[in-house]
């Protein structure tokens, strides 16, 4: 099946019910299976210019290589496959970028912004973030976060200095300790994961996850499984609902029937002709 | 605002210590933070690791232990107000960082940065054993221990009346209601409406939710064939907000919505 057939993508974003403007960025390129969400941060507007040029460079870079080049090919140099060396340079590439306009004009000094993408192909899902922005995956009734936040409170996590329930009440929440855009190198976190038939992806910002605890995005996300467009809006009114303090972005993608690239020569050559 | 430790004894304050180092250690010898010269107190008895706004206290296998809130503890995540107990002494922690800053300021995401340039991506922090990141900071030389990069998300809020911590939404639940079953097999059977979300049919064939909002409940058509009716109308794709009373129809089953008490 063909990516855009097998792929169901919506996604909402959302001020929030506290902050004036967003600063949340979002994108989703159904044709090459790319989603990506950022959260800027910066002042004045800086936060959404950094979170806007993440979204545009990594749509842009990803798509552009996919439109000759097949995710599954071999990267010559490293030997990995191209979908993640593509995903892991289009989030260098994008911090680079911040980072110039950062350096180079006043206003923008010391913006950044999280990242989480996702490259679906072949059955699977590559998944890269930076930051405290996250990606969930919902498998039977089973949801689950697939990435780590880059923060102070998980490293405390993982260190034992704190349990998972003592970390809803800490003072120490938005504190990342990766982003995109802040220092000249930024080394982006990049994972593979087997995408199932039925698996719902939830790519969000820390506005969901602060405000909606886990549990109520599992039984949300389960409920509305078969009306994805409504899932999204129950997550961001849930958030809202809960004060929404700060802004909310979501991006949902289901995966309705599997989606393998061809193997061997036919297939090749069948591809080649079709160029 | 730093937090501080007030030493008391019978109810009598004996001196205020504020939490101005990562770690403060509380014991009987004289080069400790917090002296409590009393034999009941070990020589090093306990520390306080402080990080940014978090106290952590922790028992340094003392002779006689300590108590907090009355419980005893080896280690504890304070919270303010937290009453420690040594021996006949009591250290009350007082932190009122989430009351006082104002909610913009409370709320910034900022960039906690490793002195140092990052490391090879084989030293990620992921795969770093437990507690790395952290010990990381402690053991930085020299000035701060790591550069607090505010990227400030200042909006023009500053007004607005402090909130409630993160995932602690200070939302007032709406009064408790029910759904009662009136036909069919499972006729009489009550459901309560304690979740923010109940499912009413089965995912993949036809679903409608009820939703909990702080403004009150509401229907809500997911998927399927046939759309739910409330007082013998059906409903469209918006949420429906439920009276008290209503009547819902889902799939030839009957049921009652009402609120409690």
């Amino acid at each position: 099946m063909k990516i855009a057939d097998a792929l169901e993508i919506v996604s909402q974003t959302n001020p929030g019910m506290v902050r004036s403007h967003n600063e949340d960025s979002i994108a989703q390129e159904l044709a090459c299976g790319l989603v990506v969400l950022a959260d800027g941060m910066g002042g004045y507007n800086a936060g959404e210019v950094a979170s806007g040029i993440a979204v545009s460079v990594l749509a842009t870079e990803v798509c552009q290589r996919l439109q000759d080049a097949s995710p599954t090919d071999r990267d010559a140099a490293s030997g990995e496959e191209l979908g993640v060396v593509l995903l892991r340079d289009s989030i260098q590439r994008a911090n680079a970028s911040i980072f110039h306009a950062a350096q180079s004009q006043a206003q923008y000094a010391g913006m950044g912004t999280t990242i989480v993408a996702g490259l679906f192909y072949d059955n699977r899902v590559v998944v890269g973030h930076v930051g405290d922005s996250r990606m969930y995956r919902l498998r039977g009734e089973t949801l689950e976060t697939i990435t780590r936040d880059h923060s102070l409170l998980q490293e405390q996590i993982d260190g034992g200095m704190i349990s998972v329930e003592d970390a809803r009440v800490s003072k120490n929440k938005n504190l990342v300790t990766r982003a995109v855009g802040i220092d000249a190198e930024v080394v982006p976190e990049i994972h593979v994961h087997d995408a199932l038939v039925g698996d719902i992806y939830l790519l969000c910002s820390d506005g969901l996850n602060d405000m909606v605890e886990d549990e109520d995005i599992q039984s949300a996300l389960y409920a509305m499984q078969g009306n994805l467009p409504l899932a999204a809006e129950q997550l961001i009114q849930m958030a809202n609902d809960n004060g929404g303090r700060d802004n909310v972005s979501v991006i949902l993608v289901k995966v309705n029937g599997e989606f393998a690239v061809p193997h061997g020569w036919l297939a090749k050559l069948s591809h080649w002709f079709k160029k | 605002m730093t937090a501080k430790l007030i030493l008391s004894m019978d109810g009598v304050v004996l001196k205020e210590y504020p939490l101005s180092k990562e770690r403060m250690t509380i014991g009987r010898k004289a080069h400790n933070d917090i002296v409590i010269d009393n034999l009941a107190v070990s020589g090093e008895h306990a520390a306080i690791i402080t990080i940014l706004h978090d106290s952590f206290l922790e028992d340094l296998d003392s002779t006689n232990g300590l108590e907090v809130n009355g419980v005893p503890t080896k280690k504890h995540f304070l919270q303010n107000n937290d009453l420690i107990e040594i021996g006949k002494y009591k250290l009350k922690y007082v932190n009122e960082q989430g009351g006082q800053v104002n909610p913009a300021d409370f709320e910034k995401t900022m960039v906690l940065r490793a002195p140092a340039k990052p490391a090879a991506p084989g030293a990620e922090k992921g795969d770093a054993t437990a507690g790395a990141g952290v010990i990381k900071i402690q053991a930085a030389p020299g000035a701060k221990p790591a550069a607090l990069e505010e990227t400030g998300k200042f909006d023009a809020q500053q007004l607005n009346p402090p909130v409630a911590p993160a995932a602690q939404p200070a939302v007032p639940a709406p009064q408790a209601a029910v759904v009662q079953i009136l036909t069919g097999p499972n006729a009489g059977k009550e459901l309560e409406l304690v979740k923010n979300l109940t499912t009413l049919g089965k995912p993949g064939v036809q679903v409608a939710v009820l939703t909990r909002r702080p403004h009150g409940y509401f229907i809500t058509h997911v998927e399927g064939a046939s759309h739910p009716l409330v007082n013998g109308t059906s409903l469209g794709d918006q949420p429906h907000r439920l009276n008290d009373h209503d009547v819902i129809e889902l799939a030839g089953v009957k049921m009652e919505f009402y609120f409690k008490g």
